[in-house]
């Protein structure tokens, strides 16, 4: 190796050697998937990348694009930031999420709404039904209290720490990461107001399809749940793919399910009236 | 000895005392050690409540870490309010109302267009007082994060279904919280009228800091 070090010319060789390695979590470029729902071509497909246990990705999609989620072995929990592309001072509001759908529990049919009264993303299909809009995610300080390290240069780095990351991609900074939901893991709420987490871990391969409803930037960062009562770091990884569909049509089944939502994607046909 | 029933229990020297108006933003830096008194004057009023360290405004409460920290949605006495870095930027050290709200968020026009309709939308809203207020010292819009609202109340059923009910506030209930570090409070005095966390009126509330 310190022959490698002292010659360029070998230390590009040795570099070079590695491209085409093949590891579980990576993106693949271009995107291939062998199990796109009926109707969807090869060509359509936008993104397709399995996340790291503890990693984070992300990315801009367009309006119309389809976003499945897969929890591939059963421990992934997907925290997601979601930002408007073009003006991300609109972003997700989960409190308006959950105030304006009189629920707080996401599922197939429901919408993640912007603080400007608008559609981001609406969830179209969802066989895991854990979910969670109040706990938010870790932070290098509640890492650190639980396993004794929360640095994004440590082995169990924090959702925050991930989101800081991920979102610095995008130009954005400190003020830009807001309140998250998670996706995988659940939190149910008693009479009293305590928090049950719900953490399984669960079957492998559950999935959730989500439709961006305005061009958006994601960020999905895969760590455990910030209220994960098991002593150890366990989380497992999370395969995203994208591909391109068809914008909301007015007959939309989600569009029209409920009087709120319907002025919620009227509000995002406004904004595109340009 | 002060007779005034709204001082009732708090000790220390009064360094600040004025009434929002109904409707009404309001800002203030309160020192560490120092607490903040919120009355209720005429019952059932939403508070709705930001917090910044002031040293650092980038760092902000976080009502996902504070509920999940305490393994509960509801603020009560000895509700530590947390930042998004997990300091400790209030105590609620006495409240005589059993719980707050903090998963509720805060009215904008722009919710109001789903929740009642496009022809609620000019009219005033907390989100309008939170951007006032914040402009003041080059805050802006990304500083908005979910806020607490004192004095009202937003069960979880148990499929989930929320909303915001009659209050549990009176007439002359208090919360008192306790500074942990230098922080910016920015309130909004509730304006809205369509739902039944302002009484569908409006109120005016008092702010006392003693230190």
């Amino acid at each position: 190796m310190t022959q490698t070090l002292a010659d360029p010319l070998a230390a590009r060789d040795h570099a070079r050697a590695q491209g085409g390695t093949v590891v579980e979590s990576m993106p693949v470029l271009p995107p291939v998937a062998d199990d796109l729902p009926a109707g969807v071509a090869a060509a359509d497909l936008l993104w397709e990348e399995t996340i790291a246990a503890g990693g984070y990705a992300t990315r801009r999609l367009s309006r119309g694009s389809r976003l499945r989620l897969i929890d591939l072995n059963g421990d992934a929990c997907a925290s997601l930031l979601v930002f408007n592309a073009e003006m991300p001072t609109e972003r997700l509001n989960v409190a308006d999420t959950v105030k304006i759908q009189w629920n707080a529990y996401l599922g197939a049919g429901k919408l993640l709404l912007s603080d400007m009264g608008r559609v981001l993303f609406s969830i179209l299909e969802d066989d895991a039904g854990t979910h969670d809009t109040f706990c938010g995610t870790s932070n290098a300080a509640t890492n650190s209290a639980k396993y004794g390290e929360g640095r994004n240069s440590g082995a169990y780095p924090s959702g925050r720490d991930r989101f800081l990351l991920g979102t610095a991609k995008h130009g954005l900074g400190r003020r830009d990461v807001h309140p998250c939901v998670n996706l995988f893991k659940g939190a149910k709420i008693e009479a009293d107001g305590t928090i049950t987490p719900e953490v399984g871990p669960f079957a492998s391969g559950r999935s959730v399809v989500l439709r961006a409803e305005m061009d958006v930037i994601v960020v999905i960062a895969n760590v455990p749940h910030v209220l994960d009562p098991r002593a150890e770091w366990s989380v497992t990884p999370l395969r995203a793919t994208a591909w391109q569909g068809a914008v909301t049509a007015e007959d939309d089944a989600v569009r029209n399910a409920t009087p709120e939502g319907l002025r919620a994607f009227t509000n995002v046909e406004d904004y595109f009236r340009r | 000895m002060s007779t005034d029933p709204h001082m009732s229990g708090l000790t220390g020297k009064v360094v600040h005392d004025v009434v929002v108006p109904a409707r009404a933003p309001w800002l203030h830096h309160v020192k560490a050690g120092q607490t903040l008194r919120i009355v209720d004057l005429e019952g059932n009023q939403a508070v709705d409540f930001l917090l910044y360290s002031a040293a650092d405004d980038a760092e902000r409460y976080s009502a996902q870490d504070t509920v999940s920290a305490q393994g509960n949605l509801f603020l009560r006495t000895g509700t530590k309010l947390l930042s998004n870095e997990g300091n400790a930027l209030m105590t609620i050290a006495a409240t005589s109302v059993d719980y707050h709200d903090t998963i509720g968020g805060a009215c904008s026009c722009e919710s109001n267009t789903l929740r009642y309709g496009h022809h609620t939308k000019a009219e005033h809203a907390c989100v309008e007082n939170f951007l006032e207020a914040n402009l003041l010292e080059g805050r802006g819009k990304r500083d908005i994060v979910s806020n607490i609202n004192f004095f009202m109340n937003v069960p979880v059923e148990p499929d989930g279904s929320l909303g915001i009910v009659d209050g549990i506030s009176a007439p002359g209930l208090t919360v008192d919280l306790r500074a942990e570090m230098d922080v910016v409070v920015v309130v909004s005095n509730c304006p809205q009228v369509n739902n039944p966390c302002n009484g569908f009126n409006p109120t005016p509330v008092r702010m006392i800091v003693v230190a």
